[in-house]
């Protein structure tokens, strides 16, 4: 496969790439260009933050699980290019020496590069933005009090960068959803790659080799989010941290849980189509749309068919997908915001859910008139929790309908203990989760992550 | 001078660039290959059958190693020789190495390891402190046990008794630089390691035994590692000998790096503990007598669990005079990876212990914990230096130098300790889900080796005729700032700007016979040592400029740069040169060793510490009944590191340590299952703090004043106890815990929001 792209302002051409050559791989091995680390080859330190700009703006990106042809076209900067062309440092790297924010700093240049990135796009949630840096040494403090210093500086010129002109020919680099349509009847077997978040995983975890592999990343018409009087129609390439943006206003519960969704550079490559099709029984996107709801739209070759999405989910491993067929997008009604969505996990930020739950209820009159609910994490894909809707309907929004509704779960769920947490955790939780959407309908404080010192 | 200044980190402008280069980033020679370990899946059995022919013809395979293939005893083991590096035939924990891959790349290394056929007559494995007790598979005859006073007797006529348990689960140390180490062959068979070590000597000792040559044929160097917490003192054996062995087999440089979820199957890990304790203790809360049950997993080899459940029991009293204290330990063999030194080595376990016990005590009186503690402080140095007897430790030692009461009194006081703790009473009577909690706590850490022979260092230092200054010593950087702050007395010894101090990489063909930088005693050793070197030449260099300007080596100052004699004032620079000219040697080696350790570990008496450093938190949290959710929301802590060598990277230590201590107590938790492999081998199950979880406030100070012994410039060793800081914040969420109901939490750790929810139930339910 031959590549185009941009590293720290000059062009790479690359002939003949093994597809799954990642970024990380290449920069340390072909180039030379060691400040980029590897910390676990799996999207979840950081160590390896690169920053990659295309017409949609600059972003973080793992370099651990970025495979080269998803950089056709774009540009690259490592920390060795966050530093300018005559060796003068970046704001944040002056800062992050100013401010003590190194100590091992093994994970130092993964940070410096989330932080100019944040820096070069105007961005001072830090704690949002480096999420996914890990550090073991500072506890962090020094770090934000360096990025807070540096956020006053102007962006140096340097930091700006193009994304090249390329043309496209490879087949397994389709330019929209009709080439990919026809790559995929090709390759029935074949391996579609988004934004790699999971299929990294397979290449550098489980050691697959993987013969037919096509690239979404040319694909602009499955990138677009459309909006019509009754839906919201979101491509199968969109990835999370533009779905972040599209639900922050629409159903501000939804978003905050895409706030915790892996993390930055996770949120920047994922797509949401990606998210659904792996039919991963704790992807933290179909327990929300399907109480939201949701249309899946499938394709193969030329043919279409849509269904709701909790009807895609057979079983564990299972998706109601024809070998050649594919996600193409998800439609969302438009719906007064009603939405709750809860994620439990060991740790806030960038972690699996063990337990993530969707409430769409419906109050008329203090009485439930409509009730949409569905869990990951409790069976073996996400599922609705259909006797805890019928449990609610029509009764009055009241605390002795929640109680009475709890122990509904119990039909709906049987879930299984694993590292993540014990059954009974996740069922009691779960029924404690119905609780907090009637005490937050109360004006009850219920969010740890909202309380102050 | 330069010490006591807060500088930046002598690599922060490398880290930063990316320019810092670790074992990975050394460019590797034309032909070098690539390692990995084939790994056994199973905990306990003997291999009846190692089918590698597809390992072997595996794409870029160059040859595969089993322990057939080691012409030498290849022991990776720091204490025991217990961990052959290959597995000869019995397999004790799902995870161990039976056979090496020599490949062309790592990649082909790695996927050639998966491809082998081991047929494994497994036997049940012992995974459980129980299962271990039921078999007395142990290390060490039985229990050690160390006692003051009679603590069964005291325990029977205290007013008060009560009895508890705590499981305190272990800790990945997650150093963002995984294992990696590298072996060039040289003539005659000779060996240059560069290795990701806190112990440099360990590694040639090991990596010289394995290849049958004396200690002189191997040289091994570090620069600096990407974190280390414990998990490089010995934990880096097996790929420095791998490489090395396969460097000898094939003549090639070697290369070897765990892949992450390698790294966290085979290597060691903190210590987990049960603890048992019976305590009695007077209506005051004076505790009168306490006994405790230590039980610790192990894992299948010794490493380091001897010293680490030593000290495990060294910190069972932390911070208190308690007349009457039995503490029982067992060091249990299971078949799981083999635990291993993790910062605090055994000490914050120990701690954990009499932390809880307090915490009880207090609530079974309804007092204020914080009181409890105070009321069973040692006496304090002032009062001892005033004539006070001192308090002395259950293993005999005087307590002199304790400074808890001061530091106390100034937290309570800085935090406003006693308003935030009626102010959260309120808060949580308006709420019923979320609750608050607050909670203090000290920490007294010992500072020295237990195993008192390692309280040595050496240094080498050069200079040049120029003037600059070349400097070695036997310490390692693993991040801590060790080096800029031992450059720091280079330079302050002959006064000169620090820039003219080359810091050079840690490397034994330079100081030979190094201890690990480890016990937090790297600063304090190494600085000494590198002091006496610097002295060494600065007297040489004194007494030939006195000779030569006709006056007294007392009359010669080394200052900003400059040398002034009698009324001359030279540059540095000339001096050296001057010095060059008379033929003075310009190049020396220094040495230290601790002064006034005598210690028995079997009887439990003496002095094991020269002396303790103090620290002091008070950490606020809030949880979520609902569902366990916790967050860290305020730290203040007034930490003691002496007269700071750098208050800046000491400072880093503090608050780096916090958020770790935190982590251990809190998210971070190791997950075996009935198989005995571990199921949280990635950071994608294994959850360490993130940036979001450390306090949104977050106060550190440090508690300036000299050691009162003479250590390096006064200052005091800070790598490990601040970690124990974070005990505080467990505290705190069993404090939020407790206001759910009348019952006491008994919380466990590491203490999840599942932990958090099932206390806060009990709590609630049990009336």
């Amino acid at each position: 496969m031959d590549i185009t792209f941009l590293l720290n302002g000059e062009t790479a051409h690359i002939t003949g790439a093994s597809p799954t050559t990642t970024l990380l791989d290449w920069l340390r091995d072909s180039r030379g260009l060691t400040g980029t680390k590897e910390g676990c080859n799996e999207g979840d330190c950081g160590a390896c933050t690169v920053i990659v700009t295309d017409r949609q703006g600059a972003r973080t990106l793992n370099a651990c699980i970025l495979f080269l042809p998803q950089l056709h076209g774009k540009a690259v900067r490592t920390v060795e290019g966050v530093s300018g062309p005559d060796g003068q440092m970046h704001p944040v790297q002056q800062a992050m020496v100013d401010h003590h924010g190194s100590q091992c700093g093994f994970c130092t240049p993964g940070f410096i590069a989330s932080m100019a990135c944040a820096h070069l796009n105007g961005e001072t949630g830090f704690d949002d933005a480096l999420a996914g840096n890990l550090c073991r040494c500072t506890g962090y403090a020094p770090i934000i009090r360096a990025a807070e210093a540096a956020s006053k500086d102007p962006v140096p010129d340097w930091m700006h960068d193009q994304a090249p002109e390329v043309t496209a020919t490879d087949p397994a680099l389709p330019r929209n959803a009709d080439e990919l349509a026809q790559w995929y009847l090709a390759h029935p077997e074949g391996v579609l790659v988004g934004g790699a978040t999971d299929v990294g995983l397979w290449v550098n975890k489980a050691l697959r080799d993987l013969p037919h592999v096509a690239f979404l990343a040319g694909c602009t018409d499955l990138q677009q989010i459309d909006e019509t009087d009754t839906h919201l129609r979101i491509g199968a390439a969109v990835t999370m941290d533009r779905v972040h943006e599209v639900t922050a206003s629409r159903h501000p519960s939804y978003a905050e849980m895409i706030r915790r969704y892996g993390s930055l550079q996770v949120r920047n490559a994922a797509t949401i189509g990606g998210n659904i099709a792996n039919g991963s029984p704790i992807g933290d996107n179909p327990p929300a749309l399907i109480a939201l709801g949701a249309t899946l739209h499938l394709r193969k070759g030329d043919a279409r068919r849509e269904m709701a999405l909790e009807e895609f989910f057979i079983d564990y491993g299972k998706q109601d997908r024809a070998p050649g067929e594919f996600v193409e997008a998800i439609s969302i009604p438009k719906q007064p915001d009603r939405l709750r969505v809860y994620k439990l996990s060991k740790r806030f930020d960038q972690d699996i859910s063990a337990v993530c739950g969707a409430f769409n209820i419906t109050v008329e009159d203090g009485t439930v008139t409509q009730a949409r609910i569905a869990f990951g994490g409790m069976a073996g894909i996400p599922k609705r929790a259909t006797h805890v809707e019928q449990a609610l309907i029509g009764q009055p929004w009241a605390k002795a309908t929640i109680q009475s509704a709890q122990i509904a779960f119990e039909r709906d769920f049987t879930p299984l203990s694993d590292m993540r947490a014990s059954a009974e955790y996740r069922l009691e939780t779960a029924k404690n989760m119905l609780m907090r959407a009637w005490l937050e309908d109360q004006g009850t404080h219920t969010s740890v992550l909202e309380v102050t010192p | 001078m330069s010490v006591a200044k807060p500088l930046p980190h002598d690599a922060a402008a490398l880290h930063v660039t990316g320019a810092a280069r670790y074992v990975d980033d050394v460019p590797c020679p034309t032909g070098t290959l690539h390692l990995a370990f084939g790994l056994s899946d199973t905990a306990r059995g003997t291999i009846t059958k190692m089918d590698l022919h597809a390992v072997r013809t595996a794409p870029d395979v160059v040859a595969v190693l089993t322990a057939d293939d080691l012409e030498f005893d290849a022991d990776t083991s720091p204490s025991n020789r217990d961990e052959p590096l290959l597995s000869t035939g019995e397999v004790h924990f799902a995870g161990q190495p039976l056979f090496l891959v020599i490949a062309k790349s790592h990649l082909a290394a790695r996927k050639a390891a998966t491809k082998a056929k081991v047929t494994i007559d497994a036997q049940t494995p012992i995974l459980t402190i129980d299962e271990a007790l039921a078999e007395n598979s142990r290390f060490e005859d039985g229990p050690r046990i160390y006692e003051k006073g009679n603590a069964e007797d005291a325990l029977t006529q205290a007013p008060n008794r009560l009895q508890g348990q705590l499981t305190l689960g272990g800790q990945e140390h997650f150093y963002l630089e995984g294992q990696a180490a590298m072996a060039w062959p040289q003539e005659s068979g000779d060996m240059h390691v560069f290795s990701s070590t806190q112990h440099p000597t360990e590694i040639q000792h090991k990596v010289a035994h394995a290849i049958g040559k004396p200690m002189h044929a191997v040289r091994v160097e570090t620069r600096r590692m990407g974190g280390g917490f414990g998990g490089k003192e010995s934990q880096g054996n097996a790929l420095a000998i791998a490489c090395a062995v396969a460097a000898r087999a094939t003549g090639k440089p070697c290369k070897m790096l765990y892949d992450r979820d390698d790294d966290m199957v085979i290597t060691g890990k903190r210590h987990d503990f049960r603890i048992d304790y019976d305590v009695g203790f007077d209506d005051q809360g004076r505790i009168h007598a306490v006994s405790f049950k230590q039980y610790t997993r192990c894992g299948w080899s010794m490493d380091l669990s001897l010293p680490v459940a030593d000290r495990a029991m060294l910190h069972a009293d932390n911070a208190y005079d308690i007349g009457h204290m039995r503490i029982e330990s067992h060091r249990l063999k299971t078949n799981i990876c083999s635990a291993t030194a993790f910062r605090g080595f055994g000490g914050p376990q120990g701690m954990v212990g009499i932390e809880r016990v307090m915490d009880h005590v207090a609530h079974a009186l309804g007092k204020d914990p914080a009181e409890v503690r105070q009321t069973n402080y040692y006496p304090s140095a002032k009062s001892v230096a005033a004539g006070k007897i001192p308090g002395t430790t259950p293993y005999g030692m005087e307590v002199t130098d304790f400074e808890l009461h001061e530091m106390t009194d100034a937290l309570l006081a800085k935090a406003n300790y006693a308003q935030r703790r009626a102010a959260i009473a309120d808060w949580n009577a308006q709420n019923p889900v979320l609750k608050k909690g607050i909670a203090f706590s000290p920490v007294k850490f010992g500072i020295s080796f237990t195993l008192t022979h390692l309280n040595q260092a050496g240094a080498l230092v050069h200079v040049y005729q120029d003037g600059s200054v070349h400097l070695n010593h036997g310490g390692t950087e693993m991040g801590q700032g060790l080096f800029q702050k031992v450059a720091q007395v280079a330079a302050s010894r002959f006064g000169i700007p620090l820039d003219m101090v080359k810091i050079t990489a840690t490397d034994t063909g330079k100081v030979p016979n190094t201890s690990a930088t480890a016990a937090s005693s790297g600063s304090d050793l190494n600085g000494m040592a590198v002091k006496a070197a610097c002295d060494t030449i600065r007297d040489r260099m004194a007494d030939h400029l006195a000779m030569q300007h006709q006056t007294t080596p007392d009359k010669v100052i080394f200052k900003d740069g400059q040398v002034q004699i009698g009324d001359h004032v030279i540059s540095f620079a000339d001096a050296a040169q001057s010095a060059w000219m008379a033929r003075v040697s310009l190049s020396a080696t220094g040495f230290y060793k601790t002064p006034k350790l005598k210690w028995d570990r079997i009887r439990g008496t003496g002095r094991p510490f020269f002396y303790f450093a103090y620290g002091a938190a008070i950490t606020e949290v809030v949880i979520d009944t609902l569902t366990g959710e916790n967050r860290i929301l305020r730290t203040d802590i007034i930490h003691d590191a002496g007269a700071s060598l750098n208050p800046a990277i000491d400072i880093g230590q503090v608050e780096g340590a916090y958020v770790q201590g935190a982590g251990w107590l809190t998210t971070e938790e190791l997950v075996w299952d009935d198989a005995g492999r571990l199921r949280t081998h990635a950071p994608s199950t294994y959850k360490i703090p993130a940036c979001s979880d450390r306090p949104d406030i977050f106060n550190v100070e440090l508690w300036d004043i000299e050691n009162r012994e003479d250590t390096i410039y006064r200052s005091k060793a800070v790598g490990e106890p601040p970690f124990m800081l974070g005990i505080s914040a467990w505290l705190a969420l069993s404090d939020a815990v407790s206001s759910c109901g009348p019952a006491y939490p008994a919380l466990n750790a590491p203490a999840t929001a599942e932990e958090i929810w099932r206390a806060a139930r009990k709590v609630t339910q049990d009336v």
